[in-house]
């Protein structure tokens, strides 16, 4: 069965962002790096992953309406 | 202070009005360095013996609806320690300095560069070539007298963090790599200080508090042994305004953790995001 979930890249990774974003099609049970693999994001711009405003990592599972963000390493000032 | 020093300020302290009306007693800024000329006492330590007696300092006198006299003398007596004067460091320094932080440490070994101009408050044409911390500190010294300034022109390491970080009550992460800031937070757990950490890409950021005990910028970066020294800023640039923001909430915890006071983002991470006004603070 299909449920969906909502997807928000920040700062360089946007342009991985899919159009779908808002309503993302998952199997239910996917975990965070099988999402990232979808999407074509690499793993060493993924360090910082965060299911429903806490931190998680690319093992997590995901289930329907999640709110994934993923945040690229960023260090300017 | 004893107390012919305060019969002096009682006796040239002014009654004054807040623009609803409500009455207060003051004194001006040139006032205050005159008598603490005159009797040879530092600014900063007179200044708190008038808020002491109730008597405002009139340049803090904006603070005092939100602060209490009481509140301002902690921002006096507190020592913040700012690593990296470029751009999150150059807005931390002018707010802290306005805000009646009564010790600076400034710590950066750079020089002004034509590509710090767009965004780093220091930076102007005439101090290209010039050391950001000299710059920083002649700028604290414009601002308010009143604040005693440790000015480092040189770059933090391990070999130098300790003495250099000595006596802070508070480090404030404004550096411009990611290798770097695992030095400051490995010092600043040394010397068993809290660290607020921010950092920028484009017109996002992040900011955070690290207590000595927290896992801090482990749980942002993963291990430091296997991080790269750059971030998404080397394809994104720093824009001013995020910049000033992110500098913003940096200054906002530091007020919290010296006066004790409102929520900390210890073990939080606060994100945003100006392209669409993300503001979200998230479980560590």
């Amino acid at each position: 069965m299909k449920t969906y979930i909502t997807i928000k890249l920040f700062a360089t990774l946007k342009k991985y962002l899919p159009a779908s974003a808002e309503h993302h099609p998952i199997k239910s049970g996917v975990t965070v790096g099988e999402l990232l693999n979808e999407l074509q994001i690499p793993a060493s711009l993924t360090k910082l992953i965060f299911i429903n405003g806490k931190k998680g990592d690319s093992t997590s599972v995901l289930n329907g309406g999640d709110r994934v963000g993923i945040f690229p390493p960023v260090g300017g000032g | 202070m004893n107390t012919e020093t305060i019969n002096i300020l009682k006796k040239k302290a002014t009654p004054a009005k807040f623009p609803d009306g409500v009455v207060y007693t003051c004194l001006s800024t040139p006032l205050i360095k005159q008598i603490a000329l005159s009797l040879k006492v530092s600014i900063r330590d007179l200044e708190i013996t008038a808020l002491a007696e109730n008597i405002i300092p009139e340049r803090y006198v904006r603070n005092m609806r939100m602060l209490s006299t009481t509140d301002q003398q902690m921002l006096l007596k507190a020592h913040v320690c700012i690593i990296g004067l470029g751009g999150l460091g150059g807005t931390v320094v002018e707010v802290l300095a306005r805000m009646g932080v009564g010790t600076l440490t400034l710590i950066d070994g750079d020089t002004f560069e034509d590509h710090n101009l767009n965004r780093q408050l220091l930076a102007t044409e005439e101090t290209l070539g010039v050391s950001k911390a000299e710059i920083a500190c002649l700028r604290v010294n414009a601002i308010n007298s009143s604040v005693t300034v440790h000015c480092h022109d040189q770059y933090l390491d391990n070999s130098n963090a300790d003495a250099l970080m000595k006596a802070c009550d508070v480090a404030v992460d404004c550096l411009d790599n990611i290798p770097a800031r695992f030095i400051l937070e490995k010092a600043a757990k040394q010397l068993n200080i809290p660290l607020v950490a921010a950092a920028v890409a484009g017109i996002t950021g992040h900011v955070t508090t690290i207590f000595p005990q927290d896992d801090g910028l482990k749980q942002i970066y993963g291990n430091s042994e296997n991080i790269r020294p750059k971030g998404a800023e080397t394809i994104l640039g720093c824009l001013a305004h995020a910049v000033m923001v992110i500098a913003s909430l940096e200054c906002t915890e530091v007020m919290k953790i010296i006066l004790q006071t409102g929520s900390l983002l210890r073990n939080k991470l606060m994100l945003v995001d100006l392209t669409d006004y993300t503001i979200e603070c998230l479980e560590l």
